[in-house]
Order: C-alpha cells, then structure tokens, then sequence
C-alpha cells in the first residue's frame, strides 16, 4: 500500500498518526485520572453536603422531638388530673408553633377505669387550637399507627410522614412517644403521647439543596416512600422501589433496601428525567428516613468535558500543524532529492551539462547533492578522456585495419592461382584473427617446373608480426628464386632474420618445392606444425615430426632437406596452429587426430572444397566461441606430370 | 312536502332502532374505594359497554366508611361487590341478596411473615404475634389456627402494613393484590418472605362476587344480567388491554383524589387476572361453583357464624337465559 508512495506521505502519515494516538493516549488517560478525581471530589462533596443536610434534619426534628418526649416524661413522673392534661396539652399545641396537633392517647381504661377511650387532642384550625377527644367506635385509636406501632415496638416512632388537608395540605408527620407508669414494680404502658408536626422545613431544607445544575436531593421514607422529590407526583405516591420495579431495575432495588435498612452508598442510574447520574445516599437516624443527593453526571463531567474538548481541538489543530511542518521538512527533502533523480536520469541518458540542483544546506541532502556535483563532473572529465582515448584507439584501429589489409594483400588470393597448371592445384585460406595476425603463406613458381609453397607463422600479434611477416615474405621469395633447396632457404632466412633480431621476434615456417613434372616434393620445416599428406587412395599421414627450429632465433641453424613423392591425386595439407589449436567453449582443442580424423572423413574431390570443408568443421567445432588464431591452411595437390604435347 | 315528512318519519324511526329502549338507570358500589380490583367495572363504564347492554349506570365510589352490604340493604345501590363470606352470613341473617355473578374464584388473602423472624412454616406460627384485620377478613385465618392447632397472639390491624413493616409484628394480614406488593415495595424481596395463602390451605373462599337484592333481581333480571354480562365483558376487555385498564383506573383514581401509583395498580390487575381467570382462561367469568359455595357456608356454619347453609339455588341466580343481546 505504502510501498509507491512517497517519503512526504509516509512521514506525516507515520508522524500524524503516531503523534494522534500518543495523544489520545494520554487525553484519554488525563480523562479517565480527571474522571475518577471528579467523582471523589464528587463523593466527598456528596458526604459533606449530605452530611450538613442530615445533621440540619437531625437537629430540627430532635427540637421537636423534645416536646412529645418532655411531655411523656411529665407524665411519668407526676399526677395529673383531666384539667391539668387539657391545660398542659393545650400549651404545647399553643407554644410550639410547628407542632399543628397533639394528643394525650390512654390506653383502653387506662385513665378512667369506666371509660374505653381516653385521649384529648389539640390541634390548630384558622388560627385557633381546638380541642377534641379522640375515640369512638369508628375511630378505634389503639388500632391506628400513630398509636399502635410505638405501642407495639415499645419506642418513640416517627409515623410515615403524610399530607394534612385539614391543616391547608401541609407535609406532616406525627411523632409518637410511650409513656409508662411504674404499678407494683412493672413498667406498664400507659399511653402515647403524639405531636402532628410539620415537615415544611424539612421540605426547605432538601429542596434548597442544588447540586450543579440540575441536580437534587430527596428524601426518602422508611418504606422508601418519596417525602421530598423535585417531581410532586412522586411525594407520598411512589415509592423508590416502585420506580425500580417499572424499570426492572435490579440495582436502583437493592439500592432502595440500602436506604430503607439505613445505609449508606451510591450507585449510578437513570433519574426520572432519564439523565445519567450518581446518587448518593445517607441516612437520617432518627426517623429512619434516608436523604439522596443527586449528581448529573453530565453535569459533574462538564468542565472535564469542555476542557478535554478543548484540548481534543486543540490536539487536533496541533497535529494539523505538526502535518504542516512534516510536509515543510518532508518537502525540504524530497525537492532536492527528487530534482537529483531527475537529475540522474537525465545523466544516465547521457547528458552531463545538465544543471544540478544547488542545495545550500550542509545535511545529508546537501552532502548527496554535492556528491552527485563532483560525480557529474568526474563523470565529465572522465568522458572527455574517453572520448579522447576512444578516438585514440580508432585511429590506432584503423590502421591496424589497414595493415592488416595490407598484410592480407600480399598474399595470393586468387584462385585458382595456375589456371594454366593442369599438373597440380593449389588453395589456401586464411581466417585472420581480429588483431593483425602473423600466419602467411606464399606460393609461387621458381620456375617451369618448381612451385614453392610455404605456410608460416610468425610469433606474437599485431603490426611487429606483420611487419616480421611481410620481411618472412619477401625474403624467401627472394631467396627461393635464387634456385636453391629448401632447407637452404630456410637457413638463409634464418640467417638474415636472426641477425640484428632485437625484437626475438620468430617465425615458424614450412617451405616446399613441388616439381610438378614429377611429383617429387622437396621441403624443409623450420618448426612448423608437421603437415599431412592425403593420398588419392585416402591413406592419410603426418609428414614427419615438426623439424629443424624456428626461424629468426639463432643465426647459423641448418635445416634439414627431406623428400616426398607425390602421386597424382596426392595431397600435401599444411595448417598453422590455430586449427589444432581452435578452442571450443568448453577450451577443447580441435587437435592433430581430429584434423587428421576429419581430413579423413570429408569425402570431396577438389582442394578447394577439402579446405573449405576443415573450416567449417573448425567453425562448427569452435561454436561461440571466440577465435584467438590466425586460421592458415594450405593444400597442394599434385595431379601429374606435365605432359608436353 | 310529503317526502320530507315520510324521509323525517323514517329518520327518526331509524334513530329510535338504533336506541331500541331507553337505557335504564343503575348504580353500583365496589367493595373498596376505586382500584384495579373493581378494574372490569370501570372499564366497562369507560368503554361504553354498559350502555351496550342498555344499562345507564353510575358508581357510587365504595371506602371504609361505607360499607357496601349497607349500602345495598338501604336500596342506596343497585348492585354491589362482596365477598361470598360476607353474602353468606348475611343471606343467613335473613337479608335477602342474591348473588348474580362470582368474579373472583381464589381467596387472595394471606398471611405474610419475615422469614427472620424464624417463620417459614405454619408450625412456625405458635406462639407468634399476628395482626388480623376485623370483621370478615379474619375469618380465615382463625379458621386456619384451629385447622393447625396454633396459639398465636391476635393483635388488631390498620389499613397500612407499617406495623409489620417495622417489626411491630411478626405476622400480618395481606391482599395478595394489595398490601402483598406495599410490603415489597418498601424493600422486602418475595425470598425474605414467607406467605400462607389460604386457597392452598383448603380454605378457599372465593371474595368479590356481584350481588343485589332478590327483589330487584325478580324485578327486572334482564337488567341484572346485563349488568353481570358486562361487567364480565369489561374485565375480559381489561384482561386484554391491561394498559389501557390501568389508565382508565387511573384516571377515575385522580378524579376521586385517591393517591395513584401505576406500578401497584398494574400489579393489582394483573394479581386479579390471576384470581378471576382459571389460568388467563375467560369463558367461565362470573360462575360461583356450587362446591365452593358449600365449602365457605359449612365452614361458616361449623365456626358458628351461621346457624343454617342458605339454600344454593335461592342464594345464586346464574343469569344464563336473560339476556338476549
């Protein structure tokens, strides 16, 4: 995916999002350590402020807890008659202007043996404190919570709060105290003493409470019944666990029995609003009621939230300019680096006057530009040198061209060379090696009868070879035509060539003289390759081992003068060594048995074909493989004696 | 001029169909103040599917403070819910009621305890402090002691469970449809609770029935019948849309200035399904069974409560044949 793009790309690619996600990293980190410390700040502020709000309840409702109890106290300790209780009771409801109602309960004939109920009861109605007394069929008081649940459990009890219309639908509870009186050292029972007491205040007190901005507190009954809550429908109706049980909320459940068994806790839940929040909850001892503070969650999160944001955008803008300065240096960079490419392109078509870019920067890419700026001038200067030698050696080419031209010209080409001579043929063939070479044959006639052949091969290459060659050449054609043997033309050669030789130049060279009226072949072989002689009759042979030495070496040698007879249709095959010594791929040489095996095998009548045909076995033998030799042959065959007519 | 009068005479002729009689005035009384106990009732005034049945009626909201035998003994309603306990005893007394339909097939009422309070028997009662409403709502669960052979501590019950709920006893009555879900919504789970519902107990008396005077019923039983069947109807049609039951309770609830939670009226409804219907089933509504009626008399007559079992056919009037819808 990555692998065609460029290094821009690659690196805010790389750059951006590894910087995005360390960032995230450590946004989310920050979050999360802010998250937790919100919500202990949170926790602890839910503590304190629940804390003072329960101690507010606490101290408000034992002040008015202190009337019913200091009145049942009253009552044990002293005697009272009817007038008293009603004079008492009445200055209780009178005096204590949040207690709206209160009664002296007895129990059944407790007070007065004859009569079943006994229980005056004050309570203020517009403006005024009525007196009434409780207890009539229809209204059997023992039987009442008010009166039967402290009676029962034996302890002061606060009632589930309720409303009173008749005191104009204010929030009251009633707040019930036993009183007993000692009868033969048992403690008996002898009433309730119980004050309606307004929760207005109460009510005050938990609706000022606000929490961040929309957040609340409540307050919970003993049953778990709603005695405060911003939402009226729920106060005395619903019940915390009512709520639960509409949304099969088991958690809200449990935490509703927390607060219902006094505990303490929060948890985290949907308010009736349907907004996330954290409740926490706290219990008010004396009356058993539990008071919840609840947090949005939201809203507790906000400056989290809003700082995060910000620093979320501010991130982002961040990484956007941190992209900006990657493409700036990515840029810084790949410019120059992409005018060099180009650059090297254009060089590597060959043109070196190109303008490379100039980088005046002395990092990496300015070392790289300054490297390809000495390359392209070494570049420069070596292919002025190159050129120069290259045209150097052209000329040194061509003429090497021509002198091997030269050299190939002296040496007869025409064939047949003797139309004329019905008594012998003669073909030679000369494949020169790319360098000027140094093999050369000759042939011509000495006279009527005399043809002189030779093949040579002078040692080392090129022009000083050819020169040697051309001198060879010249000097045994002089030297033949004297009239001399063989083995004397050698000797004199040899003599002339080794003298003043500083070169140690020398030529190998087999020179023979064909009478062509007999057939009679004298020759001699200054240590040339022996050559073959192919009878009419097939039979092929060496002739002899290379003998004598080289010519040019040593001055004063003698060579030895042999004879061979020649019957018509016999054939005299001379080569250099490049034949026997051609070299396939594989660094096999052709060799003497192959030559001598393939000479053999050629069924051709004339020479000519005889050479050609060696050639080509040489050439399909070599293959590819580059010839490092003159290739020389020369045939002469002898077809008769002349016969003159 | 004449085909207007024909196309007149003809229109009213049809609206007159439409209304076949003029709908007759009735009255009926709950046994409780408004609730999803008495849910086919309202439903069915709501609905409209008394006045299918040709029947004006209005409801005289029922309370504690009116009794509703009283209100039907002093002809101040037509038709009123009681249970058969209740008609029994006063059939007996010589006060001639009739039932027309049973609704409610299964006692409801219970006995409820804390089972940390150690109770998770009905041996575990002995020696325990139980509160029992008065009247007629006790009448089971005496029964059921001597069945049992336990001495418990009777004390009196209030209409609320507070008293239960702080521990001021250790057993209390309850409505399985009412103050069995109070109790659970003030934080005690069914786990932590052990019941005692009496209809597992061989004392199944079937509660709300419909009842009216045998002289109104011999009056106009067509009128009767129609009130059973649609009432009958109006709780089949809770049954099927509870939703919408519990709204039309509801409202009726606020009209009254009765504090109404959907949850507990839900639950109420629901609990009633269960009591009416024989698993959900709807057929059979309004059938008192002879063998129940005989069960609750002979247990009435051996507790001493009536001296002679009201003979059954004179007691129950099955509507069957009545009404031609």
């Amino acid at each position: 995916m990555f692998k065609n793009r460029g290094i821009a790309f690659k690196l805010i690619l790389l750059v951006s999002a590894s910087s995005a996600l360390i960032f995230l990293l450590i946004l989310s980190y920050n979050y999360q350590s802010s998250k937790k410390m919100i919500e202990e700040n949170a926790r602890q502020n839910a503590w304190n402020l629940s804390r003072a709000t329960v101690n507010r309840i606490e101290t408000a409702l034992r002040s008015v807890q202190k009337v019913p109890e200091n009145l049942a106290c009253y009552l044990e300790n002293s005697s009272y008659n009817k007038d008293e209780l009603v004079r008492v009771l009445r200055a209780v409801v009178e005096t204590n202007h949040e207690i709206y109602g209160a009664a002296i309960a007895f129990e059944p004939h407790a007070f007065d043996r004859n009569a079943l109920y006994f229980a005056p009861y004050f309570y203020k109605k517009g403006g005024k404190t009525e007196l009434l007394y409780l207890g009539s069929e229809s209204y059997k008081y023992f039987y009442l919570d008010w009166y039967q649940i402290p009676m029962e459990l034996r302890q002061p009890q606060w009632s589930e709060p309720y409303f009173d219309e008749g005191a104009g639908n204010i929030l009251m509870a009633t707040y019930s105290v036993p009183f007993y009186r000692t009868i033969n050292g048992g403690r008996r029972l002898m009433g309730i003493v119980t004050s309606d007491i307004s929760l207005e205040w109460l009510r005050d007190i938990v609706s000022s409470i606000k929490i961040l901005k929309t957040g609340y507190g409540a307050l919970l009954s003993r049953n778990g019944t709603f005695i405060t809550h911003p939402s009226k429908e729920l106060i005395m109706n619903d019940t915390v666990f009512g709520i639960a049980e509409a949304r099969g909320d088991k958690t809200l459940r449990e935490a509703g029995k927390q607060m219902v068994r006094s505990g303490t806790g929060s948890i985290s839940y949907k308010n009736i609003w349907g907004k996330q929040c954290r409740m926490y909850y706290a219990p008010v001892p004396s009356s058993g009621w539990s008071l919840s503070l609840i947090f949005p969650v939201d809203e507790l999160m906000a400056d989290v939230v809003k700082l995060h944001r910000t620093m979320l955008f501010g991130g982002a803008a961040g990484i956007v300019l941190l992209s900006l300065a990657v493409v700036f240096i990515a840029r810084s960079i790949t410019r120059p680096l992409t005018e060099i490419s180009n650059a090297a392109t254009e060089m590597g078509s060959g043109n070196l006057d190109i303008d490379l870019p100039s980088v005046r920067s002395h990092d990496e890419v300015g070392r790289l530009s300054d490297a390809f700026h000495s390359m392209r001038d070494s570049l420069r200067e070596y292919i002025r040198k190159l050129t120069e030698t290259t045209a150097a050696k052209e000329k040194i080419e061509s003429e090497l061209k021509i002198a091997s031209d030269i050299q190939m010209s002296i040496l007869p080409r025409i064939f047949p060379a003797f139309p004329d001579r019905p008594e012998f043929d003669i073909f030679a063939l000369i494949e020169p090696a790319k360098e000027v070479g140094g093999d050369f044959y000759d042939f011509f006639e000495i006279d009527a009868t005399h043809l002189c052949f030779i093949i040579a091969d002078v040692s080392g290459k090129g022009v000083p070879a050819a020169l040697y060659m051309a001198v060879t050449k010249t000097l045994i054609m002089s030297k033949a035509k004297e009239g001399i043997t063989a083995d004397r033309i050698l000797m004199k050669v040899n003599d002339e060539l080794s003298r003043d030789n500083d070169v140690n130049m020398f030529v190998t060279i087999f020179c023979g003289i064909l009478d062509t009226s007999t057939g009679e072949v004298c020759y001699a072989n200054g240590g040339h390759n022996p050559p073959l002689v192919i009878r009419k009759d097939g039979d092929i042979s060496f002739l002899g081992e290379a003998g004598g030495l080289v010519i040019g070496a040593f001055e004063g040698m003698t060579y030895t003068l042999e004879k061979l007879m020649l019957g018509p249709g016999d054939t005299v095959f001379m080569y250099t060594d490049g034949v026997t010594e051609a070299m396939n791929e594989k660094e096999e040489l052709f060799s003497d048995e192959r030559l001598e095996r393939e000479l053999a095998s050629l069924n051709v009548v004339g020479i000519q074909e005889l050479v050609s045909g060696i050639m080509e076995k040489i050439t399909f033998f070599t293959g590819d493989a580059p010839q490092s030799d003159d290739i020389t042959m020369l045939a002469v065959r002898f077809l008769g004696g002349k016969t003159f007519v | 001029m004449r085909i207007v009068l024909i196309l007149f005479l003809l229109m009213y002729s049809s609206i007159a169909a439409a209304g076949d009689q003029p709908l007759r005035k009735a009255s009926f009384m709950p046994l409780w103040s408004t609730q999803t106990q008495f849910a086919g009732y309202y439903v069915a005034l709501d609905k409209g599917i008394y006045e299918k049945y040709g029947i004006d009626l209005s409801i005289v909201p029922g309370g504690p403070e009116r009794p509703a035998a009283d209100f039907l003994m002093k002809k101040k309603v037509d038709f009123t819910v009681l249970w058969l306990s209740t008609a029994i005893q006063r059939r007996a007394q010589g006060l001639k009621l009739v039932n027309i339909g049973q609704i409610v097939q299964k006692s409801a009422i219970m006995l409820v305890a804390k089972k940390s309070s150690g109770i998770k028997t009905y041996a575990d009662l002995d020696n325990k402090k139980v509160s029992l409403w008065e009247g007629d709502l006790s009448i089971q669960p005496r029964m059921f002691f001597r069945k049992h052979n336990l001495k418990v501590k009777i004390i009196p019950q209030s209409s609320s469970i507070n008293l239960f709920l702080r521990g001021g006893t250790d057993v209390a009555s309850a409505m399985w449809y009412n103050e069995y879900h109070t109790i659970l919504n003030s934080g005690l789970d069914p786990d932590e609770l052990t019941t005692f519902f009496f209809h597992e107990h061989g004392l199944n008396f079937p509660e709300d029935g419909i009842y009216t005077l045998e002289e109104t019923f011999m009056k106009d039983p067509g009128l009767s019948c129609a009130f059973v069947k649609a009432s009958v109807e109006g709780w089949v049609y809770a049954f099927e849309h509870p939703g919408e039951a519990v709204d039309i309770v509801l409202k009726y609830m606020v009209r009254e200035k009765i504090p109404a939670n959907r949850m507990h009226q839900k639950w109420m409804l629901e609990r009633m399904k269960d009591l009416i219907t024989e698993q959900g089933a709807t057929d059979k509504i309004g059938m008192l069974k002879q063998q129940d009626y005989e069960l609750v008399a002979d247990e009435l007559r051996k507790e001493g409560m009536i001296k002679s079992i009201p003979a059954f056919p004179a007691f129950y009037r099955q509507c069957t044949g009545y009404v031609q819808k």
